[in-house]
């Protein structure tokens, strides 16, 4: 009897003791590439961000897991009724890490925000012509949006904006709107040494940059004076592990605690194992089929719904995302804010999309074509055989479907210029707002000029205001409701036929604990912790 | 002798000058561009368009060629797009990794390579020729990258005998002088480190020496058998020399000179080896930033590799001829 409740007592003690994260360890995660810089302002790759995610902080944040925004390095801010001027109240008594090639303590001011902003847009700013071009600013269209950044006092920063914009605090959030100190690029460049920013960065992050073996290792160790409490772990190392396979045998040899991206093939193996856990979730972006409009007989919505309803996505999701992708059917991910529960979508029914066709027209069918992307996208692994099997599905209603394929830059070009009947695309969220999705790609706005972003070149006024209207206010909940309504429009309209989201599956030992997903694909490890 | 070093040397400018001209045609033919590579497809034609002008990329394709000439000739060998870093710089910090890969698998490759041509030319049609000739062709047909997988399998995940992938474990941190990773941690005296490097060595360096040593095995029979019908072997039998002797002494030198070529050109082979070994077993060396840039179409690191790479070829076959003469005075170098 004392055995049993000895042992029980072990048992029990060990599970609150596995639920109370643990302070210490190193862990390791085992990523698919090198960062290009260490200047987040100039890259545009996931493998760069990575590591701007570590020891930088934002003004705003995305809570953990989420697209929701929570504040950061400013505590509150206020936005003006015109939405033109934002007012960042920044917090006080944070401090940049302090590290061998900066020992000075430096308190984050206004100073820095302006800095890290400025240099992004100012071309008379010492560090404009500094480390490259701004790409995610240009990306993004921040020189639209920005008009000016201002140090209002020690504490407060205020935005000027050119124009009414909504997302773009979402866009705070991001990477390359990282807060850098501005006392230690003033100190780089009294050296001579301004491209030691890229190589050697100084942040209020979570983790405190130690060392980059270029594409080897990244060596970083905890902020124990971190705002926000210090990480669990005493050291997080990044491992460059190029290839997937070999990524997943170092995991199983438990070499390293975490790894991205695995191969689909390889996922099952993975989940056997038993000392391997896998964290999934939908990835933030969509893959679609755009019908466009400008050509017969799309301009016909009984058309796009029958097309809709022959196609087979669950089928193809099946069989050739191999498990890493969920049935899409609304335009933005679930995921994402303001995602609309009660689209269903248009089911497999051959009845159905034949009785529409008949109502249309087209009792025989027609012929048409579907531009296949020639390259494999997290949205869509394979545009040729994703094309193959709805050339055969819609052949089952007599729609005669030819394939198109040309280069990807070709591809792109000549789908924003609307030469397509179908096209296959998908798009990768940046900063977690439905605007980024919605707005870019079916607002009218989007489809008026070309070459054009909305590639089904669909022009609705009703769902074009609604998306205006959302860009315009900032009350969350208001945004949600008009996004909601904005994409029962888009089920009724037909505008494309969504395909899938694609499943981000993390694969990691057991013993790594408090890991989540984060929608905007950043990889956060301040709540990640290892059991001993 | 002197002149003839010249000669060849003047001789590699119309070499390099060829490379130069190739690698540059080719990389700005293969489709997709650097800026919409870097933007994605969300990118608008207009920010497209000022990428490319940040990046030079909008200048006529003939400017880009003559002041990347221009440039390479005085040793500027451009920034990379991607990075912003002094392309040499950036090759100079990867390049010791590939030459520590490189110079083990060689090694590795000469050693059993000599060994097994040996034993297979003395021991012609035996079962132990059979073996080690059919050992050497599927090491020749063997896809480094599949061979790298199946040593992984086998002898990290299976038998965790050996790393799976990396230069170095994570809990070692070598510096020193030379950046090759063994001699730096004998420097220094930390032999855990120098342990962990060797053992990391071991698989990529099989990996990469697998061809190498096959090509040799079967270079340096089919010389030995040559050279085992020379009259001079005979003579030396006659003379009462030991079989070890005659075929250490007399025969091993005089078959060693066809090897010695192959050894140079097999330069070309590692390099080209150690593209797919290092991306395999995750080597952080030039052959996997080369292949990086590619991805990524960064011009100027692809170009100036190229004809870093071409340069040294050149270099190391040359230095080979001279080698030649040296080790067989019957041949002129003129």
């Amino acid at each position: 009897m004392k055995k049993i409740i000895l042992a029980l007592f072990v048992f029990l003690s060990s599970l609150t003791f596995a639920a109370t994260p643990q302070v210490g360890g190193t862990l390791v995660f085992g990523k698919s590439g090198d960062a290009t810089t260490l200047d987040p302002s100039h890259v545009s790759d996931g493998e760069s961000f990575h590591i701007a995610t570590a020891i930088y902080d934002t003004l705003v944040q995305f809570k953990y897991g989420t697209t929701e925004l929570e504040p950061a390095l400013a505590t509150s801010w206020d936005i003006a009724d015109n939405g033109l001027e934002y007012v960042f109240h920044l917090r006080k008594g944070v401090y940049f890490s302090k590290t061998k090639y900066f020992k000075k303590k430096s308190e984050f001011t206004s100073a820095d925000v302006v800095f890290s902003f400025k240099r992004q847009f100012d071309k008379k700013h010492a560090f404009n012509k500094i480390g490259g071009a701004y790409i995610y600013w240009s990306a993004m269209d921040m020189s639209k949006i920005v008009k000016d950044v201002i140090a209002v006092d020690k504490y407060t920063v205020k935005f000027l904006l050119k124009r009414q914009e909504s997302p773009f605090l979402a866009n705070l959030g991001m990477e390359f709107a990282s807060i850098l100190s501005n006392d230690y690029a003033m100190s780089l460049l009294k050296k001579g040494k301004t491209r030691n920013l890229g190589k050697k960065p100084v942040g209020t992050g979570p983790f405190v940059f130690k060392k980059w073996v270029k594409d080897d290792k990244f060596i970083f160790l905890a902020n124990k004076n971190y705002w926000d409490g210090r990480p669990y772990l005493n050291k997080l190392i990044f491992k460059v592990i190029t290839n997937n396979a070999v990524r997943a045998a170092e995991l199983k040899a438990g070499s390293i605690h975490v790894m991205d991206f695995p191969n689909p093939a390889e996922v099952a193996s993975l989940e056997a194992n038993s000392k391997i856990k896998l964290v999934k979730q939908e990835g933030l972006n969509v893959g679609y089929l755009a019908f466009n409009q400008e050509r017969k007989p799309f301009d016909n919505v009984l058309v796009r719904r029958a097309i809709s309803h022959a196609i087979n996505t669950q089928g193809i999701v099946d069989s050739i995302y191999e498990g890493l992708g969920k049935v899409a059917t609304n335009p933005i991910p679930p995921t994402m804010w303001s995602y609309n529960k009660n689209l269903k979508g248009y089911d497999y029914d051959i009845k159905k999309a034949k009785a529409l066709l008949k109502e249309a027209g087209f009792p025989n069918g027609f012929e048409t074509n579907i531009w296949a992307m020639p390259v494999a996208r997290p949205y869509n692994p394979n545009g040729r055989k994703v094309a193959e099997a709805m050339q055969a599905d819609l052949a089952k209603v007599g729609i005669k479907v030819k394939i198109i394929s040309y280069d990807w830059g070709t591809y792109l070009k000549k789908a924003a210029m609307g030469e397509h009947d179908m096209v296959l695309l998908g798009w990768s969220g940046d900063n977690g707002d439905p605007d980024n999705f919605l707005n870019v790609l079916l607002s009218k706005h989007g489809a008026m000029h070309k070459p054009a972003e909305n590639k089904a070149f669909w022009k609705n006024d009703e769902f074009t205001a609604l998306i205006d209207k959302a860009k315009q206010v900032t009350d969350i909940k208001e945004r949600t409701a008009l996004y909601m309504k904005a994409q029962v429009i888009f089920e009724e309209e037909a505008v494309w036929k969504p395909i899938a989201h694609s499943l981000v599956i993390v694969p990691m030992l057991n013993k790594v604990h408090g890991f989540k997903i984060d929608p905007s694909s950043k990889r956060r490890f301040k709540e990640v912790w290892i059991e001993k | 002798m002197l002149s003839y070093i010249i000669k060849r040397l003047l001789w590699a400018i119309p070499t390099l000058l060829g490379v130069s001209l190739l690698v540059f045609s080719m990389v700005h033919l293969i489709p997709g561009d650097p800026a919409l590579m870097m933007l994605g497809e969300h990118a608008s034609a207009a920010s497209i368009f000022e990428l490319k002008e940040q990046m030079g990329l909008n200048k006529p394709i003939i400017e880009q060629y003559f002041s990347y000439v221009a440039n390479a000739v005085q040793g500027d060998f451009g920034i990379s797009l991607v990075s912003g870093e002094p392309v040499i710089d950036e090759f100079m910090e990867r390049f010791p990794a590939t030459v520590e890969l490189a110079m083990f698998a060689m090694f590795f490759a000469v050693i059993a390579g000599l060994f097994a041509g040996i034993i297979s030319a003395v021991k012609r049609y035996s079962i132990f020729d059979y073996a080690a000739m059919s050992t050497a062709l599927a090491g020749v047909s063997m896809p480094v990258f599949w061979l790298g997988l199946m040593l992984i399998y086998f002898f990290s995940v299976e038998l965790a005998w050996l790393p799976v992938s990396g230069r170095l474990g994570y809990e070692f941190d070598i510096e020193g002088p030379t950046g090759l990773y063994l001699i730096d941690s004998l420097l220094v005296s930390d032999y855990d480190a120098f342990w962990d490097a060797a053992k990391h060595l071991v698989l990529p360096g099989l990996a990469l020496g697998t061809i190498p040593m096959a090509i040799i095995a079967r270079m340096t029979r089919a010389s030995m058998i040559e050279v085992m019908k020379e009259e001079y072997i005979r003579t030396a039998r006659a003379k009462g020399c030991s079989n070890m002797q005659v075929i250490m002494v007399h025969a091993l030198k005089n078959a060693l000179l066809p090897v010695l070529t192959v050894v140079g050109l097999m330069v070309g082979t590692l390099f080209a080896g150690a593209i797919l070994t290092e991306t395999t077993f995750s080597w952080p060396g030039i052959g996997k930033w080369l292949i990086n840039a590619v991805h990524q179409r960064d011009f100027p690191i692809i170009q100036s590799t190229t004809l870093i790479i071409a340069s040294m070829f050149v270099m190391v076959n040359l230095i080979v001829d001279v080698l030649y003469a040296v080790v067989n005075p019957r041949i002129r170098l003129s």
